[in-house]
């Protein structure tokens, strides 16, 4: 403890440069409504929704920026739309690579091909590719933005926190920074301080799950190759570079390249650049030249706290959860995290919900993560099988793949990230309008064109009230909240996706644009008590 | 549901047919062989009650 200040990893860009803030000379304490800390992807994300909602927020880091190690590269649409809400999600897309495509081979043989079968009408794709530093950084620039234009977020540069007293009605937090240490208190504080998290340490919260045995080379090389856009996956590569290999393109020339390397190995000896290349050539081929840009070697595991809510302090993203990267659900899901929070505790803030409603991130997001881990450690059991049956079962699979297409859909590197679905949680229902699954009460708004844009955009950042081909009232007071009405006449896509066979409906919906409940046809005290029960309040 | 009624059109027939198949195989091969196999009948059946019942039966009867 209070040991001096020190980087862990070197930065790709310095973005929040320490600057000592008032707080650390001023006689009393300081007390802010939010502390986050942490300022990876799911802090900044969390911070800037926060921000946009009206509310200081405070984020202390204890680096002064984004470091290199490149980790997540694939990014979902999901994670696009709640960017694009906090006015990051366009440069995220102008600068990734949009994909559809995968390809699967065992030893030389391909064996099955996948397309993400994008539909039309989302303003986003299914995936792109852009690596995690430039993910952050947009959501960085996105913060300024929101500052120039009177949000009130402050990341605070190697601030780094050493301890944490949770208190019924706040926390109080002693951090450590190049002048020495200093003491705030938060009314909540929210952790978002990685899959290490030293907050959930100090508070002594467990971190329960499973371990891979099993070691990943990770190395992102630049090359001007013509590979297709597509992830192309080995099961045991004819190459031989590892039990299995993965290629797959980010932006700026840059590859992703995967090598499963096995449980007993000499990590030194394979971070060295030549075992590296030597496995690189293998995969490409003499002819190709590379750069290596970024190396780690990882283990994966899969796990996650018990309960997310603790008082005043909230875990998410990777404090909370963990899992294998195998699916793409570790960014993915935290940024899910940091909307489902934001919205709720705005509410708070405000006075307009009571406590209880921080309940309903609890339930909903440790559903979502138990959806996550079980189908990421699927992915991890069949990539790395832990006994000689399941090896045998395996490439029994992969055997049969090739020939019948009846296995293919066994055949597991990865099942990518979507939405979790609040199906039988409390805080939804009444779904009585028969129609389409896919928009049912719990699930996440599915985009449709509207007008010359989004029915997405058309949602604001409160609850809203669509009327599809039926009236709604313009504005519903209830329960203190502006529920905003918007009637549409609804065709196409937007009627396939709402409707279904229905000839109206009427749906509330939440600030997270997750459906609360669906109607033939409005009804005043039918919403009310919809939107009581969003609340968490019957 | 899971038949443990009699089904086979001819028992012997099937029996003397799954043992040859794996004549000349090594236990490896043998074991990989029965790996594709359970892949293909657990196909035709589809049903996971009823897979999930087999297994089940398999389990207990050992
Ligand atoms: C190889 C690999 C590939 C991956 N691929 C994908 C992918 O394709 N898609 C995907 O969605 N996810 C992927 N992930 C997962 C993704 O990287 C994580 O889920 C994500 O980084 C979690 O973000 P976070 O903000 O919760 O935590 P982190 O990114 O770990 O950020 C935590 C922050 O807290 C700071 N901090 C820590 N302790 C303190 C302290 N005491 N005081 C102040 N600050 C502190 C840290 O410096 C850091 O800035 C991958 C992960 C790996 C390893």
């Amino acid at each position: 403890m209070n040991a001096p200040i020190r980087d862990r990893y070197p930065l790709a860009y310095t973005l929040y440069p320490y600057r000592k803030s008032a707080d650390q000379d001023g006689a009393a304490i300081a007390r802010h409504p939010v502390v986050i800390a942490g300022g990876g992807a799911i802090g900044l994300a969390t911070a800037l929704d926060l921000g946009l909602r009206g509310h200081p927020v405070v984020v202390l880091d204890d680096h002064e920026g984004v470091g290199t190690g490149s980790r997540a590269i694939c990014f979902s649409k999901r994670t696009l739309e709640i960017c694009h809400r906090l006015g990051a999600g366009q440069a995220m897309l102008d600068k990734g690579v949009v994909w559809q495509k995968g390809r699967v081979f065992h030893d030389r043989d391909e064996i099955f091909e996948f397309d993400l079968l994008p539909e039309d009408g989302h303003r986003y794709p299914a995936f792109i590719n852009l690596s995690q530093i430039h993910f952050e950084k947009f959501l960085h620039e996105a913060i300024e933005r929101a500052n120039a234009e009177g949000a009130q977020i402050e990341v605070r540069g190697k601030n780094r926190v050493d301890a944490v007293t949770a208190h019924d009605d706040h926390v109080t937090l002693e951090v450590m920074t190049p002048d020495g240490p200093y003491t705030i208190e938060a009314d909540w504080l929210i952790a978002c301080d990685g899959a290490r998290s030293p907050i959930r340490d100090m508070m002594g919260l467990g971190f329960e799950g499973r371990v891979f045995e099993d070691n990943f080379l990770i190395a992102d090389v630049k090359m001007t190759a013509d590979f297709p856009t597509e992830r192309w996956f080995w099961f045991e590569p004819w190459f031989k570079s590892g039990a299995s290999a993965l290629l797959h393109k980010q932006p700026d020339d840059i590859w992703r390249i995967d090598f499963q390397l096995g449980w007993d190995i000499d990590r030194d000896k394979e971070l060295k650049e030549e075992s590296i290349r030597a496995r690189v050539d293998a995969m490409l081929g003499p002819d190709v030249g590379y750069e290596l840009d970024w190396c780690s070697i990882y283990t994966f595991q899969c796990r996650r706290m018990e309960k997310f809510t603790h008082g005043r302090v909230l875990f998410a993203g990777d404090s909370a959860h963990q899992v294998s990267p195998f699916g793409a659900r570790g960014a993915n899901s935290g940024i899910q995290d940091a909307e489902n929070l934001a919205w709720r505790l705005d509410l708070v803030l405000r006075g307009r919900a009571a406590d209880t409603i921080m309940d309903g991130y609890d339930h909903e997001r440790v559903m979502a993560a138990d959806e996550n881990i079980l189908n990421s450690t699927r992915s991890t059991d069949f990539l790395t099988p832990k006994s000689a049956i399941s090896h045998t079962f395996r490439n029994a699979v992969l055997d049969l793949a090739s020939r019948f297409p009846f296995a293919r859909p066994m055949v597991n590197s990865g099942r990518l990230s979507v939405p979790c679905i609040y199906d039988d949680l409390p805080g939804f229902g009444p779904d009585v309008l028969g129609g389409p699954a896919r928009s049912r009460a719990g699930a996440p708004c599915p985009d449709a064109p509207l007008g010359d844009g989004f029915l997405l955009d058309d949602l604001g950042r409160g609850f809203t009230l669509l009327g599809l081909n039926t009236a709604v009232p313009a504005q519903i007071d209830c329960e203190g909240l502006t529920v905003e009405g918007r009637e549409i006449a609804a065709k196409g896509i937007l009627a396939e996706r709402y409707l279904g066979d229905a000839p109206t409906a009427v749906y509330l919906i939440r600030p997270d644009h997750h459906v609360v409940a669906r109607w033939p046809a409005y009804d005043a005290q039918a919403v009310a008590a919809a939107l009581r029960m969003a609340l968490g309040e019957s | 549901m899971l038949n443990v009624t009699p089904n086979l059109s001819n028992p012997d027939a099937f029996y003397e047919a799954l043992i040859r198949s794996h004549e000349g195989l090594s236990d490896a091969q043998s074991a990989a062989f029965n790996a594709r196999l359970i892949l293909i009948l657990a196909n035709q059946i589809g049903d996971l009650p009823t897979l999930l019942e087999a297994l089940e039966a398999a389990r207990t009867s050992g």
